[in-house]
């Protein structure tokens, strides 16, 4: 089957569209004069996909299998590890997880079409024993604790705690040191075979390469028949409001951080999703970007410092505006927030500052595109929402001022922000 | 790719990589000066301080908003140490002019900008403002002490800062809370004079102009920099042995889930003539990348860590090796990773071994001129050092590489210090108030 050629002007790349029989999705990037290959085998599935119904029957998984499974992807029935027989072809193989995908990826520069074989097999080989998922307690338990000594990471789950009352994306996508104990070869086996079909994947490639070959070696790799994709339960909807608005943390930071949150209402996926999460973000950017009248306001005394960042992150069936860094005062940043958007709910926004805004846009894109990694791997998730990242450029021409307002009136009032601190010390 | 690399003014060389494939451009200014104690904390500072306001855009405000005008161009300060250099300056990012709307050019706009930024900045009286010197202190003075949130890179810093005690490497980048401190705007302003008129400056730009061009660009921007005698008495110490004979021991107590081992060696004897290809390729088999010996026997086999791998210093002749692991596993984490080092110097390495290693080391190489950050960072570095290969030509001499060669990195190094984080011991009153809010219980059916 011929793949679909589709051209945008705007950032001059030519993108290939394709549907394997058995369903898998490919996407493919040719890149003239580059010497490196990059492909990335995607899943729609990640830690927050714990209640799942399949063939009529509901399954409930612990906390972490996502994660866990993508760990032990890599053995190989023959004792062999798919990270070793990579790498000895020159690859540099990783995989991760998140709230709501998994992706395995190699890089490379040489024997792409053997590593890309390689990549298709492993992703579809599951092969475990009570010994080898035992075994990797240990390092997981480790990684675990690494992230319980990341602020960061502590601050970014305290405040999804405190946003959510019972969405899963509450949980840490690599589970507890409890739930991890719980998983078995069975669990790993039972959620292989629910989420790792091609139907519900995503392969995306970039390079020097031949799409139509591409498409024929994932036909020649993988399973030929279409498999039945599960439901994801996710629970009630949660309402807009936060559990609870404030709460801190006490770590060995230097200087205290903080995040402010607010969920959002989450369009349908397609198109509608894109462009509210184009305009989340360029409304952020607005608010609080670099040019804004606020951070420098904020900046200039000494409120807030190069580590501040504003944007809107979004999952599955979630979207959650988030503004954060290092403050000696968490809660002056969040009165003067709410103070000005207070402001452009009164006067709006400024014309000018909007039309820059936009403007800037056009390099950020253009950044975007040059990293093999962020593309493919933006390529395929925005595939799972049912958009084309490389569209960018023209939903961000059609977003309005008047949008923006909206977002911002809407989304920020005070009764929807939550202010999570890490500092050091006791209370 | 076309490479140049040519002095424009007295002391002030650029590197010229013309180069189509991109769809931004960059360009970065960097002051090198030595390493010390003294000057770290000010020759840091002195970017960010810039970076807050020009003669022609006088605050931080109506710098960003010309970035923005300027199609989301990106100038940033860049503060870097190679060896016991430390690079201090801008790097920029802005989109080639192809994809601008048609008549819009930003590249001699940026490049001007970045020159402004380093030459003209806001000044009363022929000084800093004091208010944007005293509140870029104190973010420096934040940043300074934010080491301390990361606890991986924090072990290495201090495991460094402990082994190199005598050295000017144990000052970071950023130098040290105490010598920043004392830094007022008349001193800054000051070395900022000082440094413009000394400092060797490398100039890199990548991207669709060519030399001509932005040589003449750069030419007319930099007429105003007043030049004097270059400073050009700048390099590394290389120190070939351990300070004592076996290896110095420091702990170090925090409040963390995980404890962090770091273990440091001199390179020794191999840095009097360094063979730079067979020391990437020992790396890499030591503990640089997944198929490494740690990777495989700590992590994989022993599952003792998430991590455990090897980093190398070549302008300074150290290895390290971090791992985060249980306490209680230190002495069994420890003997492994001496282990592992033990079995390449007795030579035990297999054909694959040394071929993975060699594709992984010349795969990374080969992958520099696809990014332009990797690039800069590439041939800074040999500016810096006075080397004249490229990646490519560095990936050909890796693939001559020997199982010998490798050992003979392994015979040289020679341990200096071992360093641990780990926990604070649990104290009676402290337990309950220091436990983690509750796990939520699982419920239903498991699949």
């Amino acid at each position: 089957m011929t793949m679909l050629k589709k051209d945008y002007p705007a950032t001059g790349d030519t993108l290939y569209i394709g549907t394997a029989a058995n369903g898998l999705r490919i996407r493919v990037l040719p890149k003239k004069g580059f010497s490196g290959f990059y492909a990335v085998f995607a899943t729609d599935y990640g830690g927050t996909y714990r209640r799942f119904r399949l063939d009529g029957r509901v399954h409930d998984t612990p906390a972490g299998v996502a994660h866990y499974l993508e760990h032990k992807m890599f053995d190989l029935p023959d004792g062999d590890n798919a990270l070793t027989l990579l790498t000895r072809n020159g690859a540099d193989p990783n995989a991760f997880t998140s709230s709501d995908v998994t992706c395995y990826y190699f890089h490379c520069t040489r024997l792409f079409e053997e590593n890309l074989r390689m990549l298709l097999h492993f992703v579809s080989t599951p092969y475990f024993t009570a010994e080898t998922v035992q075994k990797e307690q240990g390092i997981i338990g480790q990684e675990i604790h690494m992230g319980e000594d990341n602020p960061g990471n502590a601050n970014y789950y305290q405040l999804l705690k405190m946003l959510y009352r019972h969405h899963p994306i509450r949980e840490k996508v690599i589970g507890t040191v409890e739930s991890i104990a719980e998983i078995t070869a069975e669990t790993l086996y039972a959620c292989h075979a629910a989420f790792y079909t091609p139907k519900n994947m995503v392969l995306c490639v970039a390079g020097d390469v031949d799409p139509e070959r591409i498409q024929a070696i994932a036909e020649e790799e993988l399973p030929q028949e279409e498999k039945p994709v599960p439901e994801v339960l996710f629970g009630e909807a949660e309402d807009l409001l936060p559990a609870e608005q404030r709460r801190v943390l006490n770590m060995p930071v230097a200087s205290p951080q903080f995040l402010i949150g607010a969920k959002l209402q989450p369009a349908e996926k397609g198109s509608a999703l894109f462009r509210q999460q184009l305009t989340a973000s360029l409304s952020m950017r607005l608010l609080a970007g670099p040019s804004s009248p606020f951070y420098n306001r904020l900046y200039s005394s000494g409120l807030l410092n190069r580590s501040f960042d504003a944007d809107a992150d979004f999952s599955t069936g979630v979207g959650t505006v988030i503004l954060g860094g290092e403050s000696r005062d968490p809660e002056a940043v969040l009165k003067a927030l709410e103070e000005e958007v207070a402001r452009i709910g009164r006067e709006g926004l400024d014309g000018v500052l909007f039309e820059r805004a936009r403007r800037a846009g056009i390099g950020s894109a253009l950044r975007s595109m040059e990293d093999f990694d962020d593309v493919c791997v933006s390529l395929a998730l925005d595939e799972f929402d049912g958009f084309c990242y490389l569209d960018y450029p023209a939903v961000m021409a059609s977003i309005e001022k008047r949008d923006c307002e909206a977002f911002l009136a809407e989304a920020l009032q005070p009764e929807r922000l939550a202010l999570s601190v890490v500092k050091a010390g006791k209370e | 790719m076309e490479l140049s690399r040519v002095e424009i003014r007295q002391g002030v060389w650029l590197t010229h990589l013309r180069e189509d494939k991109f769809k931004t451009a960059c360009f970065s200014v960097n002051l090198l000066s030595q390493l010390s104690r003294e000057t770290a904390s000010m020759n840091a500072l002195i970017p960010f301080v810039l970076r807050r306001g020009t003669t022609g855009y006088p605050d931080m405000e109506a710098l960003n908003a010309r970035f923005e005008e300027l199609y989301g161009t990106v100038i940033e300060p860049a503060v870097r140490r190679i060896g016991e250099v430390q690079c201090c300056g801008f790097y920029a990012s802005f989109p080639e002019d192809d994809f601008l709307p048609s008549g819009e050019s930003v590249l001699g706009d940026a490049l001007g900008l970045t020159l402004e930024m380093l030459l003209s900045p806001r000044t009363r009286g022929g000084l800093f403002l004091p208010a944007y010197v005293d509140s870029e202190r104190e973010n420096l003075l934040d940043l300074i002490a934010s080491r301390v949130n990361n606890k991986r890179a924090y072990a290495v810093t201090r495991c460094l800062e402990e082994m190199c005690c005598f050295e000017d490497f144990a000052v970071s980048r950023y130098g040290d809370e105490e010598s920043c401190r004392s830094i007022n705007y008349k001193k800054l302003s000051r070395h900022y004079k000082t440094l413009l008129q000394e400092a060797p400056i490398e100039l890199f730009y990548c991207g669709r102009a060519p030399l001509s061009r932005v040589r003449q660009m750069l030419n007319a921007l930099l007429a105003t920099l007043p030049r004097g005698e270059i400073n050009t008495d700048i390099g590394t110490d290389i120190r070939m042995n351990a300070l004592e004979e076996q290896p110095r021991y420091t702990e170090e107590e925090m409040d963390v889930a995980q404890a962090n081992l770091v273990i440091g060696w001199r390179l020794g004897e191999c840095m009097e003539d360094p063979d730079f290809p067979a020391l990437y390729v020992f790396n890499e088999m030591y503990g640089g990348s997944t198929s490494s010996r740690l990777f495989l026997n700590v992590r994989e086999k022993l599952s003792l860590c998430y991590y455990a791998s090897s980093i190398l210093d070549v302008r300074k002749g150290l290895l390290l090796v971090s791992s985060g692991i249980q306490e209680k596993n230190y002495d069994t984490a420890k003997d492994e990773i001496f282990a592992q080092l033990e079995a390449l110097r007795q030579g035990e390495i297999t054909e694959e071994d040394l071929e993975t290693a060699k594709a992984s080391v010349i795969s990374d190489l080969h992958s520099v001129p696809d990014t332009q950050g990797a690039l800069e960072s590439f041939f800074l570095a040999q500016a810096v050092t006075g080397a004249d290969y490229g990646p490519r030509e560095l990936a050909e001499l890796v693939s001559e590489v020997t199982a010998d060669r490798v050992r003979a990195i392994a015979r040289s190094v020679e341990c200096d210090q071992i360093y641990l984080l780990k926990a604070l011991p649990p104290s009676e009153e402290g337990a309950e108030a220091a436990e983690p809010e509750e796990a939520v219980p699982e419920e239903g059916d498991k699949a």
